[in-house]
């Protein structure tokens, strides 16, 4: 089948319309999640469906795109869901944050700060931070409007009682404008401060549970926390092992059999800029980092 | 020294030509013909189209083909397809009395008007390979005679002219069914939905499901008072005419159950009913449907929640197959960054114990001493 067939961005208009009352809805709600009749689209429920629905509600063809996952550019689902824009809407896609005007992400938040006009789509696989604490829907609905967040509070508490500190590091859960608990997405905890009045909108769609939430723009988010054990993020011990970015989140990579690992930035475009503008890391002249040398790894492997 | 970074759009293309060409296999083998699964894997093509809640049996059999066989990648595919097509409308409720029947058995009456009539079965097979079907061979065709042209009532309508089964409610006269394909499912969910929802459910998921009923996970004495297969005329109506018009016939199987009923201080005793309605024959399906429909009325009926089959939540959140075969499937990807959160947490909790024992020596140093 062409691709003519399909409507711009792939969704019919009348479909778009719907989305983008759900998402006007979530913006005047900061947190809230809103029902929407999400549809079934060409890639599998988990794979990113509600993201790819919210952006192709929004996205026009002057915007340009980029699309990340695990925060990198290149990561295979990213990669197809650009693809799938590419396909279906023509729009100019990018790398680089500064340039994108939406970004589509899963599981991160770019290291470069964000800027007022970007709209950042998030994929959520479970959009409800009280799933785990109580899995029926009309109960966690009537706990929200309530505003009864006791059971949240008690989880952290039992895990600073058990642990010695609060056991969640990703999908760590926040405060909207001082009214819902919202789940960020699996986005590692050490990305929640800019979600804090970020001057872009943030936009977060669940395709498989149906909700859409966001977080206008520079709006309060608060991660959830007691006086005495504050919110902290992850710190790691050293630097990125290419560029040597500090206060970045970063991947480790076995490289041997023997114990052998390396920190790098998992935001690769961030990464590849910073050396690009002759900044170093310990293992800077690593022959296989170069997309020409991973391409020959790849075949060498084929 | 090998960092996976880059290549990811080669390696998508090279894939999909692996993929294809795996699809096909051996090119001495002749290409299988759509025609050849519609007609030869048909319950294939049935269950395709019911999960897939869209009645084409050839573009069913494109999707099984495109699959390799994989059913629940070609509902899949069809639903996809399904959800770009526009909407005219709702059809007239289809008159499964009035179905030109090509099976129908009851097992709560042994004799009852339009007859018992087998039709194509498995039931009284012996499951022994066939190995002839494995030669050339054709298939002699079957005895064929004229219907006898007898009306063919449904027995719940039979039973309910007694009174002995509960009616079934009349939808008010201009309420539209609901549609969870257009609107997102909430909670307490009307019995339309439910059985939408259980319609396009995974045949295993109801199975199961069923089954539990049956072993007294919310038993419900169940009789299969009747199931039918056949073909039956789906009608629109026009508003231009001001009448239905007939749009075509689809075969469909229905199972009316009959389940026992103590009756409460409003209504005599009498039996209830669950219900199935599948395209195409696909009997195990249907049954297990109205064993699930019947277990989720416990609320209606005056039950006790005793288990997963009458929860609600629990059976239409998990039913769609589509749903949860991307879900579960989607630990395929990455997850590199939340592992590391757990991975830097794990490090810190593991340091922290092992500095703990260091500055008091607990019970393991000291047998360790002894």
């Amino acid at each position: 089948m062409s691709a003519g067939a399909y409507n711009f961005a792939y969704l019919d208009e009348q479909t778009k319309r719907m989305i983008r009352r759900a998402i006007l809805k979530a913006i005047a709600i900061p947190g809230y999640q809103v029902p929407f009749a999400s549809r079934e689209m060409p890639m599998p429920y988990g794979w990113g469906t509600g993201g790819v629905q919210v952006t192709a509600a929004i996205i026009g063809p002057d915007d340009v795109l980029k699309v990340i996952d695990q925060g990198s550019d290149d990561t295979t689902n990213a990669v197809s869901i650009r693809g799938f824009f590419v396909k279906t809407s023509g729009v100019a896609t990018t790398t680089r944050t500064d340039a994108a005007t939406v970004i589509q992400t899963r599981h991160r938040i770019p290291e470069t700060p964000l800027a007022a006009g970007q709209i950042l789509v998030y994929q959520v696989p479970i959009p409800e931070p009280l799933r785990f604490l109580e899995p029926r829907e009309t109960e966690t609905r009537t706990m929200h409007a309530l505003e009864e967040y006791g059971l949240m509070h008690v989880k952290l508490y039992e895990d600073i009682a058990r642990h010695g500190h609060i056991a969640t590091t990703y999908a760590y859960p926040v405060k909207v404008a001082g009214r819902y608990v919202m789940d960020p997405s699996p986005t590692p905890k050490f990305d929640n401060p800019k979600m804090h009045r970020s001057p872009a909108l943030q936009l977060f769609g669940a395709g498989r549970e149906k909700r859409i939430y966001a977080i206008p723009p520079h709006t309060d988010v608060v991660s959830l926390d007691f006086e005495d054990h504050p919110f902290s993020v992850q710190e790691f011990d050293a630097p990125c092992a290419l560029c040597g970015a500090e206060g970045v989140f970063l991947d480790e990579v076995i490289v041997d059999d023997a114990g052998g690992r390396m920190f790098v930035c998992s935001d690769s475009d961030h990464c590849e800029e910073r050396r690009a503008a002759g900044h170093e890391g310990t293992l800077a002249g690593a022959p296989a980092w170069s997309g020409a040398a991973a391409a020959a790894a790849t075949e060498d492997a084929s | 020294m090998y960092v996976a970074v880059k290549g990811g759009e080669t390696a998508i293309r090279n894939a999909h030509d692996l993929l294809a060409d795996r699809r096909r296999g051996d090119r001495a083998v002749p290409d299988l013909t759509l025609a050849q699964i519609v007609e030869q894997l048909a319950l294939s093509v049935d269950r395709v189209m019911t999960e897939g809640s869209l009645y084409d049996r050839e573009l069913a059999a494109l999707a099984i083909k495109q699959a390799r066989g994989d059913l629940i990648e070609a509902i899949f595919l069809v639903r996809a397809y399904r959800t770009t097509l526009p909407r005219f409308g709702a059809g007239e409720p289809v008159d499964t009395g009035a179905m030109r029947i090509e099976r129908r058995i009851s097992a709560t009456f042994k004799d009852l008007p339009g007859g018992q009539l087998l039709g194509p079965t498995f039931d009284y097979t012996h499951r022994l390979i066939d190995f002839a079907l494995a030669a050339e061979g054709e298939t002699a065709p079957p005895a064929e005679r004229q219907p006898a042209g007898e009306e063919t009532p449904r027995v719940t309508d039979l039973l309910a002219a007694e009174g002995l089964v509960e009616t079934s409610l009349a939808a008010a006269p201009e309420a539209e069914p609901g549609d969870l394909t257009r609107a997102p499912l909430e909670f307490p969910a009307d019995r339309d939905l439910r059985l939408q929802n259980l319609a396009r459910g995974d045949e295993g998921f109801l199975l199961a499901l069923g089954y539990s009923t049956q072993r007294g996970y919310a038993r419900s004495h169940p009789f299969a008072g009747e199931i039918r297969f056949g073909e039956v005329e789906v009608e629109f109506f026009a508003e231009d005419l001001g009448f239905a018009v007939p749009l075509g016939r689809i075969a469909v199987t229905e199972c009316q159950m009959i389940n026992q009923f103590k009756g409460s201080a409003k209504v005599p005793p009498q039996f209830t009913r669950g219900y199935g309605l599948v395209f195409g024959q696909s009997e195990r399906k249907a049954i297990a449907m109205a064993l699930v429909d019947r277990a989720l009325r416990w609320q209606e009926l005056g039950e006790e929640l005793t288990a997963p089959a009458q929860d609600e939540e629990f059976v239409l959140s998990h039913s769609d197959n589509v749903q949860a075969t991307g879900f579960v499937e989607h630990l395929k990807l990455p997850h590199y960054v939340d592992f590391q959160s757990e991975l830097e947490l794990v490090r810190r909790m593991r340091r922290e114990q092992a500095a703990a024992r260091v500055e008091e020596p607990g019970e393991d140093a000291r047998e360790a001493a002894e």
